[in-house]
């Protein structure tokens, strides 16, 4: 009997999942993780949202367990497509956008990446650089070729707005843009409102298309609405885009695996026609979308005072890592650090892109059992009122001969 | 340059056959209507179920906190629970750890992984299908870039396994191909290989160098009892096979809208099984991250607290015995009727599915006049007969069969 498998090699490594290993087998009662990318409150323990609970507590016993649509569960994405598009948008009223349930915002890229290859066979995806790691997979198993945008410039530690509006226009007209809406992954850097405009009149000019991925609506000011900004600009000025929506991290769903994809369309005969097709692709994948997270979901926005709590929430969770911000960058200017670190409280969302070499990460982590990946990203949610002085005061011990 | 739209090309995919059925009969407003189409099952009241076991896991699990996703050691657990069922618990792989397997989204999730890892280590294969197999098969094969081929499976004829015309498929590819098997209940005919017919396949399959891919849908379906149901796969293991499965909890555990399935290798060695799962955990990275943890939990409760396994296994015999039940009473409803037709078939296929028989022009009528709704195929899924229903089905039957005996003797010479 041959052996079917002998040249299957161990794939490589997560090298997020590496770090959140290493730091599990730590035994230091020092040890920080500010590697991982969801959310802790101010003990440092996850958190399920009171309006979750009380979901839960609904939809308890009381439902059936039948197969959703292939495009999932309707109430879910009409709620779903109100927080990116408006409450009152002419889109959804208009029947414009196209839109399924996803399997979270890495299900919605795929559905998206296969749906370009299959009906945009000859284009590429401009990705800025840095960006999410698993968006190069992802895209890579679509077979869809990657071209890179400048994004993040280090010297700054803020956005190369030249050389990204360079990137666009050098970019071949009709080209694919990836976008992330705000809170940036992994760098947290965000265009400006002013500078999302010009990005904006630059794809009009090219005729690119803009693809959101908005995992973070609501981390990165507290305000869903605000957070959108973006979109709505894109929107306002004509584009037709794609927007792939998560609520692992605004609703704390991570495990769920709740989320949509959308694209709008010029009418509701198309917004039709592309539906069809992404359900086709997500039958040939998974049938159809797990029900448990969509009905948490559209259990919360669907009830005026649950939507209500959601909001309070997010702004806690929000409020809280800005607030955390503040005081890593107070802390290591009160050590007398002679360095800049106004980027911790101009970076917005989840992440800190510190400027950390990967020799100081190291020694950050071998001395001071701190941990985070070595690209010097480092997770705010992770940093709390018990460890911030603490990691300050590491940070500042690495850096101060720099 | 102005706006340009990027997908104004794009033209509505053609319907699903299965959902397709479904979605015509929401649309019906007949108070008769019956739907047979998709393979969900239904109590005698023709409701949807959700089974004891599953309130009694939803129970256990409420409140607990888990929230990025499942320990790495749910993970195995559930895994190797999974594994059990279908290989055996007394398996040499299974005693040994020579398994590797993830959950999937699932039966669906679990073909396409495994769809996306035949491309990727033998890019130039084909998978050989039963004809018919379920449709979603050949998109899902499709979708990951590996081609088709089919074996004979079915004997319109006879309305049975054509042996011979598998076995010459088998022995007539080429050496090392890859083929898809139902282990039981097969999906859309009813009809399985015999045990003795399940050991020959084993060994021309053996012979020929064959890979044995079973999806596993319908285990517990086709005799009530999950071991029994698992014979096929247990022949093969025997037989030194290395196999691969795709299990789904979809309709054995009522779990159909969490998307809880596995997929599993049998491997040479822990070492392997260890390389395989980290390929098959970066294929589902790429595609939706990680599977959703609500249905993980809850099988992973049944399967790991004795009490509640064995209620689930009482709950699948309840649901097999049903089934069978109905069987027996349309075959006997349709006789009665005076139907010259030959029937036995009802019978004598397995598990959810009735491959009637019916016509296109038949199964029309179907739908049309009497509000009846079954795929295109003929495929009735007998889980959507009740007490109720089944002698207004076994009338809507002989009344579109039953147009002439010239007809039927047309229809007989044709397979009918």
């Amino acid at each position: 009997m041959s052996s079917w498998w002998r040249s299957v090699e161990p794939a490589p490594k997560d090298p997020i999942l590496g770090v959140t290993e290493a730091f599990l087998a730590d035994p230091s009662p020092d040890k920080v993780n500010v590697g991982v990318g969801a959310y802790r409150d101010d003990n440092g323990k996850p958190v399920v949202l009171e309006c979750v609970r009380e979901a839960e507590r609904r939809i308890a016993g009381n439902l059936k367990m039948e197969y959703l649509p292939m495009g999932g569960s309707v109430n879910m994405v009409q709620e779903t497509l109100k927080l990116a598009y408006g409450e009152n948008s002419e889109f959804i009223k208009d029947k414009r956008i196209a839109a399924v349930q996803s399997l979270s915002g890495t299900g919605a890229c795929r559905l998206f990446a296969d749906f370009q290859k299959r009906f945009r066979p000859d284009s590429q995806i401009y990705i800025p650089v840095p960006t999410w790691a698993n968006h190069h997979n992802i895209w890579r198993d679509a077979q869809v070729p990657q071209r890179s945008y400048h994004y993040y410039l280090p010297e700054t530690r803020g956005l190369d707005f030249a050389a990204l509006m360079d990137d666009v226009k050098n970019a071949p007209d009709g080209s694919f843009f990836l976008l992330h809406a705000c809170a940036h992954n992994p760098t947290g850097v965000d265009p400006t409102e002013v500078q999302w405009r010009e990005i904006s009149y630059q794809f009009k000019v090219k005729g690119h298309f803009a693809f959101f991925d908005m995992a973070y609506q609501g981390f990165a000011s507290g305000d869903p609405e605000r957070d959108a900004k973006s979109i709505r600009i894109f929107l306002n000025d004509g584009h037709f885009i794609g927007i792939s929506q998560s609520y692992a991290k605004n609703m704390g769903l991570y495990g769920q695996r709740v989320g949509c994809l959308s694209v709008l369309c010029e009418d509701e005969k198309q917004a039709v026609a592309v539906k069809s097709q992404l359900q086709q692709l997500a039958r040939r994948m998974y049938s159809n979308p797990p029900l448990h997270g969509a009905l948490i979901v559209s259990t919360i926005l669907g009830d005026p005072d649950l939507k209500k709590l959601w909001l309070k929430e997010v702004k806690v969770m929000a409020d809280r890592i800005i607030g955390m911000r503040t005081a890593l960058r107070e802390s290591l200017e009160k050590r007398g650090s002679t360095l800049s670190w106004r980027h911790i409280t101009d970076q917005i969302g989840m992440f800190c892109y510190s400027g950390l070499t990967p020799e100081q990460v190291d020694r950050l982590t071998n001395e001071y059992h701190i941990y985070m990946t070595r690209n010097g990203r480092i997770s705010m949610a992770g940093v709390t009122t018990g460890n911030v002085g603490y990691l300050a005061n590491a940070i500042h011990e690495v850096t101060k001969s720099a | 340059m102005s706006i340009v739209r990027r997908f104004e090309h794009v033209s509505p995919a053609p319907k699903d056959p299965i959902t397709g059925v479904t979605e015509a009969f929401l649309a019906d407003p007949s108070p008769n209507k019956i739907n047979l189409g998709v393979g969900a099952y239904r109590d005698d009241e023709g409701r949807p179920v959700v089974l004891q076991c599953v309130r009694d896991a939803e129970a256990k699990i409420a409140g607990s906190e888990f929230l990025e996703s499942v320990s790495a050691a749910v993970n195995s657990k559930m895994v190797e629970e999974s594994c059990k069922l279908i290989y055996g618990k007394d398996s040499d792989a299974v005693m040994e750890g020579r398994f590797a397997g993830i959950q999937a989204l699932s039966g669906t999730g679990a073909c396409r992984l495994f769809a996306e890892f035949q491309r990727r280590f033998y890019p130039n294969s084909h998978m050989y299908f039963p004809a018919p197999t379920w449709s979603n098969h050949h998109n899902i094969w499709r979708d990951a870039q590996v081609s088709a081929r089919n074996f004979c499976y079915y004997d319109p004829q006879s309305k049975d396994l054509n042996f011979e015309g598998l076995i010459n498929d088998i022995k007539n590819a080429p050496e090392g191909s890859f083929f898809l098997l139902h282990p039981c209940a097969h999906n859309p005919t009813g009809v399985d290989p015999t045990e003795e017919e399940w050991r020959e396949i084993s060994y021309y399959l053996k012979v020929k160098n064959h890979f044995p891919f079973f999806d596993v849908a319908y285990q517990g379906f086709a005799s009530g009892v999950m071991d029994k149901d698992a014979r096929a796969i247990h022949i093969f293991l025997q037989d030194g096979h290395l196999v691969a499965c795709a299990q789904s909890f979809a309709k054995n555990m009522g779990l159909y809208g969490h998307r809880v399935g596995c997929l599993s290798f049998i491997c040479d060695d822990s070492k392997q099984a260890v390389a395989i799962k980290s390929q098959l955990q970066q294929i589902a990275r790429a595609m939706y991250g990680s599977p959703p943890v609500h249905g993980v939990l809850l099988v992973s409760t049944i399967l790991g607290d004795q009490a509640i396994k064995a209620l689930w296994t009482e709950e699948i015999k309840i649901m097999a015995d049903r089934i069978q039940g109905m069987r027996a009473t349309l075959r006997e409803s349709l006789e009665k009727l005076g139907s010259p037709l030959n029937w036995e078939h009802i019978t004598s296929q397995v598990g959810m599915f009735c491959y009637s028989g019916l016509k296109a022009e038949q199964i029309d009528r179907l739908v049309r006049e009497f509000h009846v709704y079954m795929t295109s195929d003929g495929r009735i899924s007998m889980a959507g007969v009740t007490t109720g229903n089944v002698n207004y089905l076994a009338n809507a039957i002989h009344e579109v069969t039953n147009s002439g005996y010239e007809e039927s003797q047309i229809l007989g010479e044709s397979g009918f």
